[in-house]
């Protein structure tokens, strides 16, 4: 049995479905980041796990224990929210201390513990502080070290560094990491920042208007999108329209031209179906003769620091739009707006996504790819 | 679903909002002189239509001769000054408790759970503007005069039915302030946060939503004590020994003395209104000392 279980978990408000058939089996020390974007269910789910909310169907479990309907306050769980939620009566070390409080742990304990977490968090002298003497960054640690203080089965953390500008959420996200591996607790994240999920997490879930949409690692999220909602929100993924010619030849057509892939798939000639292919398997200009050429026009150009984005419009500029990244050097030469282009990928570099691929699915997917 | 030929860019549209957006400041200094003159002269009328009243009081108070004998008779000769300013003043701290214990946990769970019933509960705590107290007062008299709470026949009855009433008064001005302090903090994630820490109702609301209404509930308690000490109308039903029917009754047979007990009526509701706010910050300085350790 897995450490912590949500199984067929739902939840209805009223006529509107916020979360369906949410399964999930994390285990002990592992790291899940729910990814989706706002609306999608994931700080739902992650509120029915902390107690706020309470599922219309299903049954949460922790460490075998069914805590579906048991109060917040008795599940022992550590929760750290978006606006910090310090309490700005009490200072930094009465913050972190508060769960030993309540749980009525001697004084001496206590201040031991609040010292110990202080340094864990790298703001030992700033016990003596208020919320509002310190910057978001150091509020957001204090309010991590606050949920962790009396060792909770499992961390929630509902997108804890959305309010923190790039710098400070990089590096804070780093942190949050170390701390965890370090004390090695379960913890959910929910994040709408792909770059943050991906970084951190064991495992990604990504949701899409209260559904499961895929389950996977990072690499296998991002490699391998098993449907065109997870291909289009996770990276940068240029999801094209296609019509199959001959699937067990893996031959279809974009946008009138040809393409043949490394492996077959499914469909009927004829049928549309969608392609989804990196912006880094895509190269300018002619290639090998194993690859894959289209043509199209220069629509725009833009520079990215370290690398430089060029959109490609297939059929003269009036067709799809293919996105592809070339890193910048200082003997780049760019390409001018509206000049005909031609661009080249591998064949075995673009996936076949199925808009209605359910979630069992996915591992089968991954193998087959 | 974000397609392929619209990622990370920035429209155009966004950058001109923005550079719209920061325009109206170049012209802002010019215009703050001219209202800041206006805003002056508006807060000197207040001042003028505040203070004149007091000087003139003041002034007459001092008119009855030696000097001061107005405050010698009422503060040396008169023991009814004292008891019905006492008398008042504890049933002031009684109607500021119990309107605290009624209002704090009623408003903390209309904002929190219930947030559909707020108009509701904001026009039952309007009604008091609306019912005049001498209604108020012969309905309590009607309602409490028989079993099973007869309260009218005693004085320690009398003495509940008149901070019940002075409760009811309050309402509007306690229960904006709590509303007021409620909506300046995040109530529920504060809340969530205590739960999740383990926390019960009561240690919520007692260490993480009452500390934090500390100003809010000063004045509501400024306010309340204000009315309590000048009520009159139903103290006066209520034949309750209470300040106002004394500075009614003494208005009715002295000339310069109601004068100076309004005087000094003020200046104790200010000491007392300072007491609080000096006690408040003493117990703000005491959490930061813990909190420094």
């Amino acid at each position: 049995m897995s450490y912590l279980e949500l199984t067929n978990v739902q939840k209805r408000f009223g006529a509107t479905t916020a979360v369906e058939s949410f399964n999930l089996a994390a285990e002990q020390g592992e790291f899940v980041s729910f990814l989706g974007p706002s609306g999608c269910g994931k700080t739902t789910t992650l509120r029915m796990i902390a107690g706020f909310e309470q599922p219309t169907a299903g049954t949460i479990m922790i460490n075998g224990q069914d805590v579906t309907y048991m109060p917040p306050n008795r599940r022992n769980v550590g929760m750290v929210f978006q606006s910090y939620a310090l309490f700005p009566n009490m200072s930094v070390a009465d913050n972190i201390g508060f769960g030993l409080r309540v749980r009525k742990r001697p004084k001496d304990q206590i201040r031991k513990r609040v010292g110990e977490l202080l340094e864990l968090i790298n703001l030992p002298d700033k016990g003596g502080r208020y919320p509002y003497q310190l910057s978001g960054g150091q509020q957001q640690r204090v309010a991590l070290a606050r949920a962790l203080a009396f060792e909770p089965q499992v961390l929630l953390l509902d997108e804890p560094l959305s309010a923190l500008d790039a710098k400070i959420r990089v590096a804070l996200r780093h942190e949050i990491r170390s701390i965890q591996r370090q004390l090695g607790i379960t913890t959910v994240y929910v994040t709408h920042d792909q770059e943050e999920a991906l970084s951190l997490s064991d495992r990604v879930v990504v949701m899409s208007e209260g559904r499961m949409e895929q389950v996977g690692t990072p690499f296998e999220i991002y490699n391998f999108p098993t449907t065109a909602f997870v291909a289009s929100f996770v990276g940068t993924l240029n999801v094209l329209p296609g019509v199959v010619v001959d699937a067990p030849g893996g031959r279809l057509t974009i946008a009138g031209q040809g393409v043949r892939l490394a492996h077959a798939f499914e469909g009927s000639a004829g049928r549309e179906i969608k392609i989804a292919l990196r912006p880094e398997m895509v190269t300018l200009g002619a290639g090998d003769d194993g690859q894959n050429q289209l043509t199209g026009k220069v629509t725009d150009v833009s520079f990215l620091g370290s690398i430089v984005r060029i959109r490609v419009g297939l059929n003269g500029g009036d067709g799809p739009v293919v996105v592809l990244d070339v890193f910048n050097e200082p003997t780049l030469k760019l390409p001018q707006l509206g000049e005909t282009a031609t661009i080249t990928f591998p064949q075995d570099g673009p996936l076949v996504l199925d808009p209605k691929a359910p979630v069992e699915s996915v591992e089968a997917l991954i193998a087959e790819a | 679903m974000t397609g392929p030929g619209n990622f990370g860019m920035r429209t155009p549209g966004a950058l001109e909002a923005v550079e719209g957006s920061a325009r109206p400041t170049l012209t802002q200094p010019r215009g703050i002189s001219g209202s800041r003159v206006v805003s002056w002269l508006i807060f000197a009328a207040g001042i003028f239509y505040f203070f004149l009243p007091l000087v003139a009081t003041l002034l007459f108070s001092l008119r009855l001769q030696p000097l001061g004998k107005a405050y010698d008779n009422v503060l040396n000769h008169d023991p009814r000054f004292v008891s019905s300013l006492i008398y008042s003043g504890l049933v002031g701290l009684g109607t500021i408790a119990i309107s605290i214990l009624l209002i704090v946990p009623t408003a903390y769970w209309v904002r929190l759970r219930v947030p559909r019933a707020r108009p509701y509960v904001e026009f039952i705590t309007l009604l008091p503007f609306v019912i005049p107290p001498v209604i108020l007062v012969f309905s309590l008299l009607r309602a409490f005069s028989g079993p099973p709470f007869q309260l009218s026949g005693s004085h320690e009855g009398l003495n509940v039915l008149v901070v019940c009433a002075y409760v009811i008064l309050s309402y509007p001005y306690m229960y904006r302030a709590v509303d007021a302090g409620l909506r300046a903090i995040d109530v529920r994630t504060l809340t969530e946060a205590a739960q999740s820490m383990g926390a019960g109702w009561t240690r919520i609301l007692w260490s993480v939503i009452l500390p934090n209404l500390r100003v809010a509930l000063i004045s509501g308690a400024f306010l309340t004590l204000a009315i309590v000490i000048g009520e009159y109308t139903i103290a006066s039903f209520l034949v309750r020994p209470a300040f106002g029917p004394y500075l009614a009754l003494l208005g009715r047979d002295k000339a310069f003395e109601p004068a100076a007990v309004t005087i000094i009526s003020f200046g104790v509701t200010w000491l007392a209104m300072g007491l609080i706010a000096f006690l408040g910050r003493g117990s703000r300085q005491g959490v930061q000392l813990t909190g420094g350790r």
